[in-house]
């Protein structure tokens, strides 16, 4: 998937403008929120647990190439296949060929993020075969033609009666004729057009949230059951993951499920919560003849040698965004990537560099919130700092940011000459402005006055007084 | 005239080093004035002089201070901010407190310079020595020294923003509240979504006007909502932004500094009021 990040500003204004995806976002503000708090307050130490995953994932990490290698071990013996992808070309291409190889013509996908960072679609539908989202948001954004702006609600930035135009444009061939605009009718088609999609399917290819390496088991969790009929129902399953995701047991994914529902959605546990163990075994009356598990790198080995290790923690939940004042302005798709938010501010530069996301850790205040809610603790604000460091070294940074911060940084660091000017200019300014009691306008504070007033001072300034008193 | 009344055992968690038994000597605190108050609102400045020096304190200003460096490390020039650091360090060594009108910035000294100085063993040392004895004002008055208040009246309806970094890097909440309470005839009416970043956000504010604006206005709206007649917070960047936007949305709700009021310092014109138009 192209990045498009030059445009950040562009697109914010954009998004800002756009009455409905407002509306949208407004939903998502009050209805998540408020659902994450009651689930964490009913849940007798939340905190604990949040220390609890974040212990689990930090060992997992500090281990990775062990438990990898178990889990490994563990689908190969389940009769399984486990693939290494370096990067996202290699990905891909691993799947073409375990595609051609089974002859497949019909791809039925459930919700992968990590499928999106390695733009799986564009390539599977480029060799010709015919891929379904079978997620319903994922299938709503597929319809479309555009990318997820959330990584859990794919489609929180769509009204219904978009939904409702897009089946009825798109529905027909299936027979549906008549214009359908109530949420749940419009669910019903999803499902029937679904269905037979897949029986078809000669591969279902689906995301994982959680390896287990003393099991070799893949864990889906879905709450539309899309995920178990994708995995079971086509002859080959293949599993697009991060090799991030792997845990050493059945124990320590059981936490973080914990962690995740809650903090994904308020829930107490997704609807549907699923633990894969290989291909169907003689006997089985169901489940896929061949278990493919892809482990894609895709800069994330980089990130665990050095100083953003943090971020390998993230279990995609998606509460940082859902609590985050920028996101909740400008919505996902201003972020210009697959991941949006907070986490994407991080993930974005981390996998594809900083030049193609120099907006991306400057669109945040340093707030807090998404530290405060994330379930394993990641330090965000910290890692975006860290990353504008990085683009102050590598002159990312735009001239004008940087000259202003280099002045700014040259008087604070001579005082006496700040004050002698300082203790001259505000006086001036104070004269001009307290009658009114703040300007409109004034030069060099455009990016100020753009959208408020700026408070005249009062006068002289404390240190100009302090020193006249102490005398 | 103010009434303060000592809950017993100020300072009660301190005690000066070396000092024994001399529990008559007055704490020296050192005034971070914060680059924002000295520029724009020193009756902020002057409000927690007051204020520490009722609370028993005996106040200093160093004048070699201009910045916490907060613009610099957030902006990306660690370099300077490092080198700026190590001027605070030097100024405010030797005080027993150095206490600032702001979260903030004292959540700059508290928790980011420790973090500026890895592999600096020396400066790391001393930015800890620094952080451990750096106070927020309102937490200071509460937590620290201990003592309480009877703040003068100030007979209006109140609502309050908890500054982002104040509340979550330094715990700051019911602190100011407690202070304020005290206070004859202020009734504090609480704000939807009042712990929500107002769009401030230090440089984010000019970087992205518009984002920072829609932000600003979600907050004149909550605070509108409350009825209340005057918005108190502890940050001046964050009442800055929200007083700019109310006046450019023509809302007229008065904004001070939460030390104005417990100082008895809100007497003149609101935070963006004209002398004008009073």
């Amino acid at each position: 998937m192209t990045v498009l990040l030059d445009t950040f500003q562009q697109r914010s204004s954009h998004a800002l403008h756009d009455a409905r995806l407002q509306a949208s976002l407004r939903g998502l503000s009050t209805g998540f929120v408020v659902r994450r708090a009651d689930a964490v307050a009913a849940f007798a130490d939340f905190e604990e647990l949040r220390r609890q995953g974040q212990a689990i994932k930090d060992h997992a990490l500090e281990h990775l190439d062990r438990y990898l290698l178990e889990f490994e071990a563990n689908v190969q013996r389940t009769g399984g296949e486990v693939h290494w992808a370096r990067d996202a070309a290699e990905a891909r291409n691993i799947i073409r060929d375990l595609c051609r190889k089974a002859n497949a013509r019909t791809v039925t996908k459930g919700k992968s993020m990590v499928s999106e960072e390695i733009a799986l679609n564009e390539a599977l539908l480029a060799d010709g075969l015919e891929v379904i989202e079978t997620d319903a948001g994922e299938y709503i954004v597929q319809l479309a033609g555009e990318a997820p702006s959330h990584i859990v609600m794919p489609t929180v930035h769509k009204t219904t009666e978009q939904i409702s135009d897009l089946f009825f444009e798109h529905h027909k061939r299936y027979g549906f004729h008549k214009r359908e605009t109530d949420a749940a009718k419009l669910i019903a088609q999803v499902r029937t057009v679904m269905r037979d999609k897949y029986f078809a399917a000669d591969v279902g290819i689906t995301g994982a949230n959680f390896l287990i390496a003393e099991t070799g088991s893949i864990v889906l969790v879905t709450n539309e059951g899309n995920g178990d009929l994708t995995s079971t129902l086509a002859r080959t399953h293949i599993v697009t993951v991060g090799i991030e995701k792997v845990v050493p047991t059945l124990d320590d994914a059981s936490t973080l499920l914990r962690l995740l529902a809650r903090s994904a959605l308020g829930m107490d546990i997704t609807s549907y919560t699923s633990f894969i163990t290989g291909p169907k075994r003689p006997g089985d009356i169901d489940g896929p003849e061949a278990f493919h598990v892809v482990l894609i790198d895709n800069g994330r080995t980089k990130m665990l040698s050095g100083a953003y290790r943090s971020m390998l923690r993230c279990i995609r939940c998606g509460a940082c965004m859902n609590h985050c004042p920028v996101y909740m302005s400008v919505g996902g798709h201003s972020y210009g990537w697959v991941y949006p938010g907070p986490m994407g501010a991080v993930l974005t530069p981390m996998i594809d560099g900083h030049e193609t996301a120099k907006d991306l850790p400057h669109a945040c205040t340093l707030n807090g919130k998404c530290q405060q809610v994330c379930p394993v603790k990641i330090p965000l604000p910290d890692l975006l700092r860290r990353l504008r460091h990085e683009q102050w070294e590598a002159h990312f940074i735009s001239k004008t940011a940087r000259f202003g911060i280099s002045a700014w940084a040259l008087l604070a660091k001579r005082p006496r000459l700040y004050h002698a000017m300082t203790s001259l200019i505000m006086p001036v300014l104070a004269r001009c402005g307290r009658g009114k009691g703040a300007f409109k306008w004034l030069p060099l504070a455009s990016g100020w006055t753009a959208s408020r007033d700026l408070p005249s001072p009062e006068g002289r300034t404390f240190q100009a007084q302090w020193k006249r008193r102490q005398r | 005239m103010r009434d303060l009344k000592s809950s017993g055992r100020p300072f009660a968690g301190w005690s000066k080093a070396g000092s024994g038994t001399d529990t008559l000597q007055k704490p020296r605190v050192a005034l971070f004035v914060t680059c924002l108050v000295d520029l724009f609102r020193p009756n902020v400045g002057f409000s927690a002089v007051a204020l520490l020096e009722e609370a028993g304190c005996s106040v200093d200003v160093p004048p070699a201070q201009v910045c916490c460096g907060q613009p610099a490390y957030n902006g990306g020039d660690a370099k300077s901010a490092a080198d700026i650091a190590r001027q605070v360090i030097e100024t405010f060594d030797g005080y027993d407190f150095v206490v600032g009108p702001s979260g903030s910035c004292m959540a700059t000294i508290r928790i980011d310079y420790p973090k500026m100085f890895d592999g600096d063993s020396d400066w790391q040392k001393r930015a800890n020595e620094l952080a451990e004895r750096s106070y927020e004002l309102m937490s200071f008055l509460t937590d620290i020294a201990g003592a309480t208040f009877a703040a003068p009246p100030f007979p209006a309806k109140v609502t309050y923003h908890d500054s982002c970094s104040g509340l979550r890097s330094l715990g700051i909440k019911e602190q100011p509240r407690t202070l304020l309470a005290s206070a004859e005839g202020l009734s504090i009416v609480e704000m939807q979504d009042a712990e929500t970043c107002c769009g401030f956000g230090g440089t984010f504010c000019v970087k992205y006007p518009e984002i920072s604006a829609k932000m600003a206005t979600d907050k004149a709206e909550n605070i509108a909502q409350t009825g209340a007649d005057v918005v108190l917070g502890g940050d001046l960047g964050c009442l800055m932004n929200i007083a700019g936007r109310m006046r450019r949305l023509g809302r007229t709700t008065r904004v001070f500094h939460a030390a104005e009021v417990l100082a008895g310092r809100a007497g003149g014109p609101a935070i963006g009021e004209g002398e004008d138009v009073k």
